[in-house]
């Protein structure tokens, strides 16, 4: 007796509710892992009983309440020796039944909180960050994490299974960090995030398709984490970054799945409500008060693209001023790289060549395939023809891929033969 | 995927003549368009002036013929829409079931075109569209 619609229906209610179910058993059971497997439990149930009686008017209280009752028990019959948990069973016996509907907006806001920054503590590596982010907020299966990451369905099962212990081993506490630590958390929620998204982002035609989706999943998260703490700029600095880099995502492949540089794409196929909902992003960052981080400001420079309706309408010297002030707060040569290709923009090659020049003896630099490439586009632009097709001889040399060596072997070429 | 939501309002004279619904009504919706945003899942919302200050086209025979509003002939009157952000056609339904609807209202939910929908047909033309581009930036590179 399996119907499949209402199996469908039941998922997508598991996709609503199971962060917060979750969130809430692991404020009983003080631990991700037991939490997990007791709404498991509860969906279980569900299946079950909704199969028969179909899905309830409120599921989310019925799996809530399922899966509370579950937790409780299961604190009572853990050792009396261990203090703690009994004394929440008491504590939690000794309420008035449960008031599921009235339960306050904070406390499952809180509870939210709790799970993402457990799921991101850095005692975890990124890649276990990664993979109980996705399961435990995003409410994807260990198949689809798998697929979308390349791995293999065992690896991540046990990816999860050892970060769950990890956390329990380091008796991670269930709890929001203190202002002292929560810049530094907040960051690796913040790094966890974009990894999802940029591993969507770097998705080619012909990938399976829950690759391109993960730039649907951070972007869910990331605006989750957004109405959850407001007062973060960098929160939605991250969160209008994504919305605005994935505006593009129409306009940066060919048909034949060659990429699309920005400053080549058609901006009619940039989507204007994702522009509209970063650039509002932007502005509640700005409303916080609070100084620009690094993903507000590379925020920033994505909207000063967006907002333009062609490559010459660009504010090139804003992009120039946002790159400065990125160089301040995390110096770096790569960063320095692309403030010398907006200067370039905006005062012409021979600039932009001086300001590439005085970071080019950089170490750091040494085998980045960008730094002839741009070299090589600049020297073009100045009718230095002969010296451009050694620098993307050289970028060829040192290019990542076999599209990109192509791409500046076409280019010296090109050189070549002015 | 995206789905665009309509909602046709049961209280169609209430709707028409303007007026606005109670305080009660509006906190609920204000609440429910809240827990959209804080799932992540609102795209974007507006609500819809009466159909008194809109128009209506009509085609035939290459002809436009233009009538204003109010529409008494139709049948339903959209009152306003969400486009919302989901991973099935069933997420989207069991959002609109938790919709603080009144008497009479329905909600009527459609999935959005996006790129990767459109198939090869559209592919080609693009393909036209992007090779004709690719000449003219050829023809710009040659100074």
């Amino acid at each position: 007796m399996h119907d499949p619609s209402v199996h469908r229906a039941i998922d997508a209610v598991w996709r609503i509710e199971s962060a917060k179910l979750i969130a809430a058993l692991a404020r009983i059971t003080q631990d991700v892992g037991s939490a997990e497997d007791l709404a498991q439990d509860a969906l279980l149930a569900a299946l079950e009983q909704w199969r028969e009686s179909g899905i309830p008017d409120n599921p989310g209280a019925w799996l809530m309440s399922v899966g509370k009752r579950r937790a409780i028990d299961q604190m009572r019959h853990v050792s009396l020796a261990d203090d703690k948990h009994e004394q929440i069973g008491r504590e939690l016996d000794e309420r008035p039944a449960f008031d599921i509907d009235a339960a306050l907006d904070d406390q499952i806001g809180d509870d939210l909180l709790r799970l993402v920054f457990t799921a991101c503590h850095p005692v975890l590596t990124t890649e276990a960050r990664v993979a109980l982010t996705l399961r435990l907020l995003g409410g994807l299966t260990t198949g689809e994490i798998a697929r979308a990451f390349l791995a293999s369905e065992p690896t991540i099962a046990q990816r999860i299974v050892r970060a769950k212990k990890t956390l329990a081993a380091a008796k991670v506490p269930y709890e929001v960090p203190r202002d002292s630590e929560l810049t530094a958390r907040l960051a690796s929620v913040l790094e966890v995030i974009y990894l999802i998204f940029n591993e969507g982002y770097s998705a080619t035609a012909g990938d399976d398709w829950v690759r391109p989706a993960l730039c649907e999943d951070a972007l869910r998260l990331g605006r989750i984490v957004a109405e959850l703490m407001p007062a973060e700029a960098e929160v939605h600095g991250l969160a209008a970054l994504m919305e605005i880099q994935a505006s593009r995502l129409g306009a940066r492949t060919s048909p034949d799945g060659k990429p699309i540089l920005l400053l080549d794409q058609d901006r009619s196929r940039w989507d204007q409500l994702l522009i509209r909902r970063g650039l509002a992003a932007l502005e509640r960052a700005h409303a916080t008060g609070v100084p620009p981080g690094s993903y507000v400001l590379q925020a920033e420079i994505a909207a000063c693209h967006a907002r333009a309706r062609t490559n010459d309408e660009t504010d090139w010297l804003r992009i120039v001023a946002m790159y400065g002030e990125l160089a301040r707060l995390d110096p770096s040569p790569v960063v320095e790289l692309n403030r010398a290709v907006a200067i370039s923009m905006a005062r012409g090659p021979a600039a932009g060549l001086e300001a590439v020049d005085a970071v080019a003896s950089d170490p750091a630099l040494k085998n980045y395939h960008l730094l002839p490439a741009v070299r090589g586009d600049l020297l073009v632009k100045l009718g230095r023809n002969a010296e451009a097709k050694g620098e993307f001889e050289r970028a060829a040399s040192l290019a990542q891929n076999t599209r990109e060596k192509e791409l500046m072997l076409a280019r010296a070429a090109d050189s070549a033969g002015r | 995927m995206r789905f665009m939501v309509l909602m046709i309002p049961g209280a169609r004279a209430r709707v028409e003549a303007g007026e606005m619904p109670d305080a009660k009504l509006i906190e609920r919706m204000m609440t429910y368009n809240a827990d959209l945003a804080k799932a992540g899942v609102l795209l974007a919302l507006d609500g819809l002036h009466p159909s008194s200050k809109g128009a209506r086209l009509s085609f035939k025979s290459g002809k436009a013929t233009v009538k204003d509003g109010p529409f008494t002939e139709s049948r339903e009157l959209i009152g306003g829409y969400w486009m919302w952000q989901v991973k099935s056609k069933e997420e989207a339904v069991e959002w609109a079931k938790r919709c603080p609807a009144e008497e009479g209202d329905a909600l009527e939910l459609r999935q959005v075109f996006e790129m990767s929908d459109f198939g090869p047909v559209v592919e080609e033309q693009e393909e036209g569209r992007v090779a004709e581009i690719s000449a003219a930036i050829d023809k710009t590179k040659n100074r």
